[in-house]
């Protein structure tokens, strides 16, 4: 990161204090005080509760309080087959739906002994990578508009809207996709696809510099965030932070490339790491990891060739239509499928991936019936938002909405 | 993934850790006893070869019908040596206690809590032990299996607390 953190030159001597500075710099009285930041905030993004304990413009403590968006995701996934868990974790990160989708299905793929396809695996890939430049985008911009730097904001929703028109015409939603099944995907590319998503890619990526450039020497953006909220790299590991956050303290690790899933061990990318651990590395971390999203979805769209989208196994993937109307074994397993759900094998898993915001674990247990009998998910937010109150400490309050945004707490996951 | 961190536990803790097995994936699975969790856990995270240094997932499951009822789990990583193990810890539902890891890693605050809510399972020692995602009034332990899918709620009358933590009250209104 050091061409990007180049600190601009420390004036060497202050300069001499105009006439009566004493009086502005004598401490002034300050008050103690509690306030209430949310639960519907318009600085905070999603429903989540602050109090905060002020001392001055100083924080004090501080309580997060969550749970305002909570709907009993286990419970209802817990109540519904296997396959009709995905539409409820599309609405986990509703920023990258689909990296959701894929995590569940791998965790689930995993109870099963289930190996997917290679043109299915590629497809996940695009599919996730493409929502992870949409959910740094979100942050990137979040965090300029945070700063009054609404421009940024508004080319990072320029960018990530070209990506969900590309998302829409594959998955046909912007934001809930619902596009991985266990055993593969819905439906492979539709024509033409491919060149207008590099077309994309290409604006994207401007878009995204023009954002690097905005953001990243802005001497504004760059005071508010430099050694603010600073994690160090034991810190991090003790608070459980994963994905962005924890390599922007130092610690280069990443799922991708610790433990690889997918076709991501075929895939030349790089792991960037911070150093400081502060706002602005977080900030930058997502800039770079756009960089090396867009050079993954490019090398996929090299290597993937025509093939299967999912696995020939009727007991797991809905049978094509043809063969559901027009022979009676089709028409079984599609009844089965729907009706009874897929029947994992009775046991437990710990399905993990590298999703947008860090480590997105789910933890399955089957009782061999068509239903999860437990799911249980690690959202990858919830440390981060966890530790806001030792991470803040004595911060200002001014700092409290960026650092809650170089998070990138999303409600949907935090708070299931 | 090998078996060599549930090895070391099981030849480490007799007694405690118990019941090593290789779960679905690979997944490299140990039972321990409720009490000696969080000597395990400390072992799992300053042992120079295991090195354990990033903060769990904790759930719990409730297995209704079985005896213990309950279980926490552990799902604990190494990013220093690359290793997982899953840590499984039998809760009966007369004692529903076990000792907390956040001494050992601050990052399981919330996971116990979210424990604590959703099942009812105590951590003796947690510094913050209130309820994660519900409300203090609710009733109950949401995820429990005897939970019903659409269960009612009583109201909850506004608190009588001037406590701005606690929140709104007639006294603090105005």
């Amino acid at each position: 990161m050091s061409t990007h953190t180049g600190r601009a030159a420390e004036p060497t001597e202050k300069p001499p204090p105009p006439m009566g500075s004493e009086a502005l710099d004598a401490p002034v009285d300050s008050k103690e005080m509690i306030i209430n930041l949310g639960p519907s905030h318009p600085a905070t993004h999603g429903t989540c509760r602050i109090v905060a304990h002020l001392d001055g413009e100083n924080l004090r403590s501080m309580r997060v309080d969550i749970g305002y968006l909570h709907r009993g995701f286990e419970k209802s996934c817990e109540s519904v087959t296997w396959g009709q868990c995905f539409p409820y974790t599309d609405r986990l990160n509703y920023v990258s739906a689909t990296m959701n989708n894929v995590g569940f299905a791998l965790a689930v793929e995993k109870l099963c002994g289930l190996q997917v396809p290679d043109r299915a695996q590629y497809l996940r890939v695009v599919v996730s990578e493409m929502h992870r430049i949409c959910d740094h985008l979100t942050m990137v911009g979040a965090m300029g508009l945070e700063l009054g730097a609404m421009t940024a904001f508004l080319y990072a929703i320029e960018a990530r809207d070209h990506l969900w028109d590309r998302l829409t015409e594959l998955c046909g939603a912007r934001l809930t996709s619902n596009y991985v099944r266990v055993g593969g995907v819905s439906r492979d590319l539709p024509d033409g696809w491919v060149p207008k998503t590099l077309a994309t890619l290409d604006r994207t990526a401007e878009l995204r510099d023009v954002i690097d450039a905005l953001l990243t020497r802005n001497r504004i953006f760059m005071d508010r965030t430099r050694g603010v909220a600073a994690v160090s790299r034991e810190q991090a590991l003790d608070f459980g932070y994963t994905g962005p956050c924890l390599r922007a303290s130092g610690e280069p690790f990443d799922l991708r490339k610790a433990a690889p899933y997918l076709v991501y061990d075929r895939l030349d990318f790089d792991i960037p790491v911070g150093a400081s651990g502060d706002n602005f590395d977080r900030y930058l971390m997502r800039i770079e990891e756009m960089k090396q999203s867009d050079r993954i979805l490019r090398q996929c769209f090299q290597k993937m060739e025509p093939g299967d989208i999912g696995v020939r196994d009727f007991r797991y993937v809905m049978p094509p239509k043809p063969e559901v109307y027009g022979t009676i074994e089709g028409l079984m397993a599609h009844f089965k499928l729907v009706m009874e759900g897929i029947q994992v094998p009775a046991g437990e898993a710990y399905g993990y991936t590298e999703a947008a915001n860090g480590e997105l674990g789910f933890y399955l247990v089957s009782d061999g019936s068509g239903r999860p009998y437990k799911l249980g998910l690690r959202a990858p937010g919830w440390p981060m938002v966890a530790s806001m109150p030792r991470v803040l400490k004595d911060a200002l309050l001014a700092d409290l909405v960026p650092t809650f945004d170089s998070f990138n707490m999303i409600g949907g996951e935090v708070e299931q | 993934m090998s078996q060599a961190v549930a090895k070391a536990l099981v030849e480490r803790f007799p007694g405690v850790a118990h019941d090593a097995y290789v779960g679905p994936g690979g997944d490299d699975v140990v039972f321990v006893k409720k009490e000696g969790i969080a000597e395990v856990c400390r072992f799992l995270k300053e042992d120079p070869a295991l090195r354990f240094n990033l903060a769990p997932y904790i759930t719990a499951v409730d297995y209704l019908g079985q005896d213990p009822r309950f279980e926490v789990v552990y799902n604990c990583t190494s990013t220093a040596r690359g290793h997982r193990v899953r840590l499984r810890v039998k809760v009966p539902e007369s004692d529903l206690q076990v000792p907390t890891v956040t001494g050992v890693w601050s990052g399981a605050d919330w996971f116990e809590r979210y424990c604590f809510d959703m099942y009812g399972i105590r951590f003796p020692g947690h510094p913050d032990h209130r309820r994660l995602f519900m409300y203090d009034e609710f009733v109950g332990h949401p995820l429990r299996k005897d939970y019903p899918l659409r269960g009612r709620q009583p109201l909850t009358p506004e608190r009588d607390v001037p406590d701005l933590y606690r929140g709104p009250g007639p006294e603090t209104r105005d």
